[in-house]
């Protein structure tokens, strides 16, 4: 017991763990959320099924209770399913890399604030796992850990199309990684702590960050999508090229673990979306949520709103997955490192201005003026982006214009490779 | 020399990825609310078949109940696929009749020749597809499982009338 105590209060400093109602609220709080985000991703399956069926102008899934009961019978499907091993597979690996794939999905929820506190008759309580003083930093490590169940799914195998789509995976996230960290740090600057709490809170009393950062957001959005492996950055699981990608040899509950942990990502960074751009639990146009006392009733409404913006991100999810067709490899590359970076970059460098200018000229943190003049900026950036720069060539699709001097590049490329293979010019 | 790489030169309309990705993304949400769907509830709601459509077997009876077939062999004759097995046999007043018919529907292709070819419109080919067995053996088909079909059977292709009109 006392070791749990020294657990929880190296988890959370300041706070009196020291205390039954702490410990049991702990408690509950755990069971509580494990349990909904478990059902709530068994259901989203069902989701995207019904999602794709009705965009596709079919029923979906309607058989099994009404199809409410599919994911039901798709778990208990998946537990008496026969387990299969690849003959060469390294075993050890093999069993592992579905746990190192989930693992990271659920633990990154901890430290997601879903709700306002409550201040129960035996003191406040957060509503988030652990209240992390390093909260946002965490969440970055977390995240970059999703990558190796993917890697060792694809090594252990021992097959050439898992292999290849482990390598993809991890090429691509490490990629998008780096763009999606450096998005976040606009936000980081305005908020002034990486702890989730305070950056909710700095959104609730001034402006949601989307209307100030609204390219980090789509740089964010763009990044998390290829973080999670979804469409259109599902090259890891190429059905064309791959088979299925890493988990071509899985089967049975392995395989479902991979599948759970890929809605589980897809729920974290739509919760990470919401906390970081869209005011997390906080109810827009009202200021009453987020100062005390704090009552049940405000825990509840904000959980329901927070609730409905990570569903509205998921659904986003679900409809560009099934609206785009999949980027080609070589675009997915450009797309992170030559234009997502840079752009992450360069719009770090002109928010930083923009601060340090509007402090300069004296407008106070949170004042009117101040956020006037980032929304200017932001007004600006996103004309630039979207309607100056975009000709095309942000992302460049196979259809779009070829820029002449490549193609000049390229055929001086070729050009002495080809040479021995042309007719002679006296025949 | 240089390879003749054709480079069209497009409209922004035509290569913005963003425009491109918006305008699909809100012909997908028009699709998400539509409540006409083309999918067929099946075993409630079925698919109406061509009145020609070609099925597994039928032999269809006299009013007496008994098969009509004479066993004249002309159907195993001219099967290209070699299913239809008959044994001929005659009674006291020399009518002959089949004392062994089977097809083996696993074998058949469904060409249609031997309702085409029976002269007393015997054999049909019916116009019903929910075939399923339990085993393989269940698709060889003795004269009694075939006279005991019900379906509808196939009319066939007529050359004077090949619209069926």
């Amino acid at each position: 017991m006392t070791t749990i105590h020294a657990l929880l209060q190296a988890a959370t400093p300041g706070s009196t763990p020291h205390t039954l109602p702490y410990f049991v609220f702990t408690l509950v709080k755990l069971l509580l959320v494990f349990t909904v985000y478990m059902v709530g991703v068994a259901l989203l399956t069902l989701a995207e099924r019904k999602i794709s069926a009705w965009i596709q102008d079919r029923h979906g899934p309607n058989r099994v209770g009404k199809g409410w009961l599919q994911p039901a019978a798709d778990g208990v499907k998946n537990f008496v399913k026969e387990e299969t091993y690849p003959a060469a597979a390294n075993i050890p690996l093999f069993v592992l890399a579905p746990a190192l794939a989930f693992i990271p999905a659920l633990v990154t929820w901890a430290v997601i604030p879903f709700a306002a506190p409550w201040d129960s008759p035996w003191g406040r309580i957060d509503m988030m796992l652990a209240p992390l003083p390093v909260g946002f930093l965490f969440i970055l490590a977390i995240s970059s850990l999703g990558v190796y169940g993917i890697v060792l799914a694809g090594w252990s195998s021992n097959n050439k199309y898992a292999l290849l789509g482990g390598l993809r995976s991890s090429a691509q996230m490490i990629s998008y990684e780096i763009a999606m960290g450096m998005s976040t740090i606009p936000v980081l600057l305005l908020s002034g702590n990486v702890t989730l709490n305070r950056i909710v809170n700095q959104q609730a009393f001034e402006t949601w960050n989307v209307l100030n950062l609204t390219i980090a957001f789509f740089i964010f959005l763009v990044a998390a999508f290829a973080e999670t492996n979804r469409l259109p950055f599902d090259l890891p699981e190429a059905e064309s090229e791959l088979i299925a990608g890493y988990h071509s040899e899985y089967s049975a509950m392995k395989f479902s673990l991979f599948f759970i942990a890929e809605y589980a990502n897809m729920v974290t960074a739509s919760a990470l979306m919401s906390t970081l751009f869209f005011g997390g639990w906080d109810i827009p146009f009202t200021l009453w949520d987020n100062v005390a006392p704090f009552t049940f009733l405000k825990t509840f409404l904000t959980l329901g709103c927070f609730v409905t913006k990570v569903l509205f991100f998921v659904f986003l999810y679900m409809w560009i997955r099934w609206t785009l067709p999949r980027f080609r490899y070589d675009q997915l590359m450009s797309l992170g490192w030559k234009l997502l970076l840079p752009l992450a970059l360069g719009y770090i460098v002109a928010v930083a201005t923009t601060i340090v200018t509007l402090d300069a000229l004296g407008f106070a943190r949170g004042s009117v003026p101040f956020h006037l003049g980032l929304i200017l900026l932001n007004v600006a950036a996103v004309v630039i982006l979207f309607v100056i720069l975009d000709r095309g060539k942000l992302i460049s699709p196979a259809y779009s214009r070829l820029n002449q001097r490549d193609v000049a590049k390229l055929r001086a490329v070729s050009a002495p490779r080809r040479a021995p293979l042309l007719p002679e010019s006296g025949d | 020399m240089s390879i003749g790489v054709k480079v069209v030169e497009r409209p922004i309309e035509q290569t913005s990825y963003i425009r491109a990705t918006l305008t699909g993304m809100a012909h997908t949400l028009k699709h998400l609310f539509n409540p006409e769907k083309v999918t067929t509830q099946y075993p409630e709601q079925k698919e109406s078949i061509s009145k020609r459509w070609r099925g597994t077997h039928r032999m269809l009876t006299t009013e007496d109940g008994k098969a009509k077939c004479v066993g004249c062999g002309l159907c195993p004759t001219v099967c290209p696929a070699n299913c239809i097995k008959l044994v001929p046999g005659e009674d006291e007043q020399g009518n002959r009749y089949p004392l062994v018919f089977e097809i083996d529907e696993f074998r058949c292709i469904f060409c249609g020749y031997c309702q085409e070819v029976c002269p007393e419109e015997a054999i049909h080919v019916g116009r019903h597809y929910e075939n399923a067995e339990y085993s393989r053996e269940g698709f060889v088909y003795d004269l009694e499982r075939l006279m005991a079909q019900t379906h509808p059977v196939c009319e066939m292709w007529d050359p004077a009338d090949p619209k069926g009109e």
